[in-house]
């Protein structure tokens, strides 16, 4: 039965304030009954307190051949961290 | 073997008119304890046994879903039933918690309505029981978080928001069977035709709820049914099903009158605690 289901991916909000983390995937024949599964299969502990379902297919990922290309030339680029300046003492959060 | 013959509402007159002072053992104690304690003991018995129903899908249903979302009502239903049979341990004060009433009563003292303890069937059958229970059950409670009695209360303003949800994901479920391939639509009206007979039930009034419903203590099941039939109608039509047609009802779950299902049903949910009286987890 689940196999004639597409899959969703579930992004569960865990406390007002936070974004949206990924946390797995459900299948369900829609998108309603997808947000009762994720419902169902992952805050059934009082995990979160908003839910987004989205469709696998819908997901553009990055290639993982072309994972040199994308992500390799940041490795050489430490200055990028902003671990460089001097953070005046006033500014507590940054 | 032959079957006993079918409990009808005539016998089901004849039987509440008879007294029942000595049978069974009666405890004598004052009516409105004892109407409550009935009370408490049906609102209880029908949370057990489809919660017990329920979890006959763990390891059966037919996905991982559907699974954890049927375990999940029936796990809710049998929160319910401990504190509604709690409840009613007090009232009796005879010293049977929720645990000694669940466990150690026989088939004839159990109280729920014959609908909640029908074998699950399958997927299709097993929602058609949880849409139309769910949906009178709902508006039971919404009723009772307005009983006179505050424990009655503030159950029913719990369990209210568990079964507002199992009223909705089956009718979600009624409305893509039916609606869904030929084969899901068959047995989705198949399910239902299962059920219609003991729909009646839920909405009965005995002498026991109409004393309790004098005193504000218990809701008036008759006035809920036009909302039930709204909305089972207007849940039938999404699902492009044909408009119920309910055959002659089959009563006798509220005085212990029970179909064969039920037995067996307590044969698995009792013998544990029977046989290993101190068992412990």
């Amino acid at each position: 039965m689940s196999k004639d289901w597409p899959l969703w991916e579930v992004f569960v909000r865990m406390r007002g304030g936070l974004s949206h983390k990924h946390v797995g995937s459900v299948h369900a024949p829609d998108g309603e009954l997808a947000v009762r599964h994720a419902r169902d299969v992952y805050t059934r502990r009082l995990e979160g307190v908003s839910l987004w379902v989205v469709k696998s297919a819908d997901i553009v990922a990055s290639d993982p051949a072309q994972a040199g290309p994308l992500f390799e030339p940041a490795e050489s680029k430490v200055y990028r961290h902003p671990t460089f300046y001097d953070i005046p003492d006033v500014v507590k959060h940054i | 073997m032959p079957s006993l013959p079918t409990i009808q509402p005539e016998d089901e007159a004849r039987a509440d008119g008879a007294s029942h002072e000595g049978v069974f053992d009666a405890p004598h104690v004052e009516t409105h304890a004892k109407d409550l304690f009935d009370y408490a003991l049906r609102l209880g018995d029908d949370s057990l046994i489809l919660g017990q129903r329920l979890g006959e899908w763990c390891g059966r249903a037919p996905a991982l879903e559907t699974e954890l979302s049927l375990a999940n009502l029936g796990l809710d239903l049998i929160g319910q039933a401990t504190l509604f049979l709690a409840l009613a341990g007090e009232v009796e004060g005879r010293g049977r918690d929720a645990d000694r009433l669940a466990f150690h009563r026989d088939v004839l003292q159990f109280r729920n309505c014959l609908l909640v303890e029908q074998p699950n069937g399958d997927f299709a059958r097993t929602i058609a029981r949880q849409f139309l229970f769910s949906t009178a059950q709902l508006a039971l409670f919404e009723g009772l978080t307005r009983s006179t009695d505050p424990r009655l209360a503030e159950i029913a303003a719990k369990a209210a928001k568990e079964v507002a949800y199992h009223a909705d994901i089956a009718a979600d479920w009624v409305v893509r069977l039916g609606d869904g391939t030929e084969e899901s639509r068959r047995r989705m009206l198949a399910g239902l035709d299962w059920c219609w007979r003991f729909v009646d039930e839920l909405f009965q009034v005995d002498a026991v709820e109409t004393r309790l419903v004098s005193t504000g203590v218990a809701v008036d099941r008759a006035s809920l049914r036009p909302s039930f039939d709204a909305r089972v109608a207007a849940v039938l039509e999404e699902a492009a099903l044909p408009a119920p047609v309910y055959p002659r009802a089959v009563v006798g779950g509220r005085v212990g009158h029970h179909s064969e299902h039920l037995g067996h049903l307590l044969a698995v949910m009792q013998f544990l605690p029977r046989t290993y009286p101190d068992a412990v987890w």
